[in-house]
């Protein structure tokens, strides 16, 4: 397959990056602004291609147990939606992390909280990387800031969820869920054979082999010393990750006196805000952590011992700006500065931000 | 070369397709290009509006608080984004609604009867290609050849015989804007 | 006949299935859990399914099935059983998916993937043990608790002023279009034992034909514990006072009527 630039929204970018990785199902419910995802995976059919399974459910709290149930067969399942949806979402992934089951949720942010508006938001940074449903477990989560990323990281989010066994999470926004780019699709990867899953998922509920003890897919353990341990190996796993993938990206940050932190649709917009500073001879500088969790701690502790100050830049009232605190420790100044319930921060404003909040 | 466009007007004045048109024309013209819609409910009769920007470099913001062009279809439009012109930039508008005109001087100020032009033209459905026609005759970025392709991208292949009749719009809008 | 004639194999007259392990079920005694439990391994050993099946254990007392039959099995969030059997029956459309669920999981917190998944059509049976109360929890209200029943949280007797009316879910599930075998059974005597494998192996068979349409084989059955009655009694009880309410037969098989 060529490589055919094409212009195409975010959402759709993330339904034709799943049919083209070897995506076994989607399970999804409408809600805006997100809906694209699945309406392109139906008019495309892919059922008819690859053999992909397509399905409309009932409710969100369906469609994540779905994923769950899909998942737990070894194979490469996922669903996405919007903050409502995703906030309905949260027991089952609670139950995916705790049956250690590798899955793609995509969430396209809305402003909240409650019904809110449908306008882009980063409000659920929280939710995202510090739980949001219940127990000690961890979201791999990938913030894309391009269409192309949106369909780049659909493979890339597959693969850290079947490497470690975990569910990941694209966390994106209104903006790069609803705009339109230039993308390079990925090549077409074939789904796995019922064979190929069983090797790569020797743990998953295929139907057992009388050559092996049958498979239990369960977060269930009654005995607390047992589910300590459980979880003591959760916790090792998450270190690993930790230790492994994180992932970042550095924009005119040489030699920035002050630094941006921003993720997705935000550090778009901070690039530019880079630009119209150093036109005026600001040297800004912009750190955007692609992953969430794990969060780039130590190269924002690196830059606490160069720049003057940081500021984080968030869609909502200041979330990640706590990692950001955390990771500093109290070396520089660190300042947010966010725009709320769907309201989309211009590029002057956070010049602004960095002259009066940080200057 | 960059241009920085935000198109506004009401909802099914086919704002955000001409959007998408220039964005595909670009995309033919091997530009960087984002298309970034002021998403909604709003269909028929409420405001709407698309940031389009063209560039030959990779695009940062796709969204924006200036404009290199601002090309505007009613009075709301009109009073939100003519401050948001860069000095020097295009202001497009049809006067057709407009109760209050344009007043600024330090940026190009043109004027497109489209409106009139497409009923004239019995193309209620081209209105839209001629307001792009008249852009690309005061802002010449992409080439006819390439809008052309580009039509072709966006438009479903079972509407494809009315892409002579989007390139007679063009070419009314080119003629007509003054 | 002396011991070592008893245990010979040709004079083996019962063995409970291969796929039912030795573990001791946490069950109460005269719980109707374990025989219907039994039934479902022997119906699908004697399909010759154990390769090929996958179940999905609910949240309340059978939460625990997975430890008693040795298949692949997925356990389910409190309701969601059905969910995760229409996606795995659509990514496996080979494999007998089957639910194993209690009237709280199937009837309260889980009707809407209930109703969802009978309505799609999906090619899975559900296993539904309607005992009227929660078990688990220590015999609290259910939906199909029946009028006048005392639990735990309607401890003056079931008010249906209160609490509205006993949920008789199987009598809307038979008229879904997309179900095919809907049926109530029990398993209080011997006779209605081999009442209920049939209709769970003809469940299973319809799982497996390709022909779709969902499956449901309700089970009035007893909780001698959270009924505070012998198991004699609560059998007892269950057919003057659970069969009146949920009559026994089948509610729609549209094999037959064809």
């Amino acid at each position: 397959m060529s490589e055919e630039v094409r212009l195409m929204k975010g959402n759709e970018a993330i339904a034709h990056a799943a049919i083209r990785c070897g995506c076994d199902g989607y399970f999804g419910y409408p809600i805006t602004p997100q809906s694209e995802v699945m309406e392109t995976l139906m008019e495309v059919e892919p059922w008819k291609e690859t053999g992909m399974v397509v399905l409309q459910a009932e409710s969100e709290v369906s469609s994540i147990n779905m994923v769950y149930g899909g998942a737990a067969t070894g194979k490469k399942v996922m669903t996405s939606s919007s903050s409502p949806g995703v906030s309905l979402m949260q027991e089952g992934i609670s139950y995916l992390a705790g049956a250690e089951l590798p899955a793609l949720i995509v969430n396209v942010m809305r402003g909240g909280p409650g019904l809110g508006t449908i306008q882009p938001s980063q409000s659920d940074y929280f939710q995202t990387t510090k739980g949001g449903g219940h127990g000690d477990y961890r979201l791999i989560a990938l913030a894309p800031a391009s269409v192309q990323e949106m369909a780049d990281f659909v493979g890339l989010a597959f693969d850290l969820a079947f490497k470690y066994r975990n569910p990941a999470i694209i966390l994106a926004d209104g903006v790069i869920g609803q705009m339109m780019e230039k993308v390079v699709l990925p090549d077409y990867k074939p789904r796995r054979t019922d064979e190929e899953v069983e090797k790569q998922c020797p743990w998953a509920a295929t139907g057992r082999k009388m050559s092996r003890k049958n498979n239990i897919i369960t977060s269930l353990e009654l005995k607390p010393e047992v589910m300590e341990q459980n979880n003591l190996r959760f916790q090792a796993k998450y270190k690993t990750i930790e230790e492994n993938e994180v992932r970042y990206e550095e924009i005119l940050c040489d030699d920035a006196e002050y630094l941006l932190v921003a993720f997705g649709c935000s550090a778009r917009i901070c690039q530019k805000a880079c630009e119209m500073a150093r036109a005026e001879g600001i040297k800004l500088g912009l750190l955007r952590p692609i992953t969430l969790w794990p969060f780039p701690t130590k190269v924002i502790a690196q830059y606490a011992n160069k720049v003057k100050a940081m500021l984080s830049v968030e869609l909502n009232a200041g979330q990640m700006v706590e990692d950001v605190r955390l990771a500093v420790n109290g070396k520089v100044p660190v300042e947010h500065y966010g725009r709320l319930g769907g309201i989309v921060f211009t590029p002057d404003e956070i010049v602004n931000a960095v002259k009066t909040k940080l200057m | 070369m960059k241009e920085e466009i935000i198109i506004a007007g009401f909802g099914g004045q086919g704002v955000l397709s001409m959007g998408k048109i220039l964005a595909y024309s670009g995309l033919m013209q091997g530009k960087e290009v984002t298309w970034m819609p002021a998403y909604g409910p709003e269909q028929r009769g409420g405001t709407a509006n698309v940031t389009v920007i063209l560039s030959d470099e990779k695009i940062s913001s796709p969204i924006l608080n200036s404009y290199d062009t601002a090309i505007i279809l009613n009075q709301q439009s009109l009073d939100k984004f003519e401050k948001t012109v860069k000095p020097g930039g295009t202001l497009i508008y049809d006067p057709y609604g407009i109760t209050t005109e344009p007043t600024r001087t330090d940026i190009n100020i043109h004027k497109i009867n489209a409106m009139d032009a497409c009923i004239e033209m019995n193309a209620a459905k081209s209105f839209n290609m001629i307001l792009l026609g008249g852009f690309l005759k005061i802002r010449p970025i992409v080439e006819l050849e390439n809008v052309l392709k580009g039509l072709k991208k966006t438009l479903p292949e079972r509407h494809h015989h009315l892409i002579p009749m989007n390139e007679a719009a063009l070419k009314k809008g080119m003629e007509i804007i003054k | 006949m002396a011991l070592e004639d008893i245990i010979k194999p040709e004079n083996l007259v019962y063995k409970k299935p291969d796929i039912m392990n030795d573990n001791p079920m946490h069950y109460c005694p005269g719980c109707s859990h374990g025989v219907v439990h039994k039934l479902i391994a022997e119906v699908i050993e004697e399909m010759g399914l154990v390769e090929d099946t996958i179940g999905v254990t609910p949240v309340g007392c059978a939460v625990f099935a997975y430890n008693y039959i040795d298949i692949d099995w997925e356990e389910a969030a409190h309701g969601r059983a059905p969910a995760l059997a229409t996606a795995i029956k659509r990514l496996r459309p080979n494999k007998l998916v089957f639910t194993y669920q209690g009237d709280g999981d199937l009837a309260a917190i889980g009707t809407a993937e209930t109703i969802h998944a009978c309505n799609r059509g999906e090619s899975i049976a559900i296993i539904f043990i309607n005992n009227g109360i929660y078990g688990m929890t220590g015999g609290q209200m259910a939906p199909t608790t029946i009028e006048g029943m005392k639990t735990a949280t309607c401890p003056y007797g079931r008010d249906v002023k209160l609490n509205g009316y006993p949920l008789k879910i199987t009598n809307q599930l038979k008229d879904l279009e997309g179900t095919r075998y809907v049926t109530r059974q029990s398993v209080q005597t011997a006779a209605a034992v081999r009442k209920t494998k049939k209709a769970i192996r003809k469940a299973f068979e319809n799982c497996m034909d390709g022909k779709g349409g969902a499956n449901v084989v309700e089970v009035v059955s007893t909780c001698s514990s959270g009924w505070k009655l012998t198991p004699e009694k609560a059998n007892k009880w269950m057919e003057e006072n659970m069969f009146p309410q949920y009559p026994l037969g089948d509610l729609i098989d549209k094999d037959a009527n064809q």
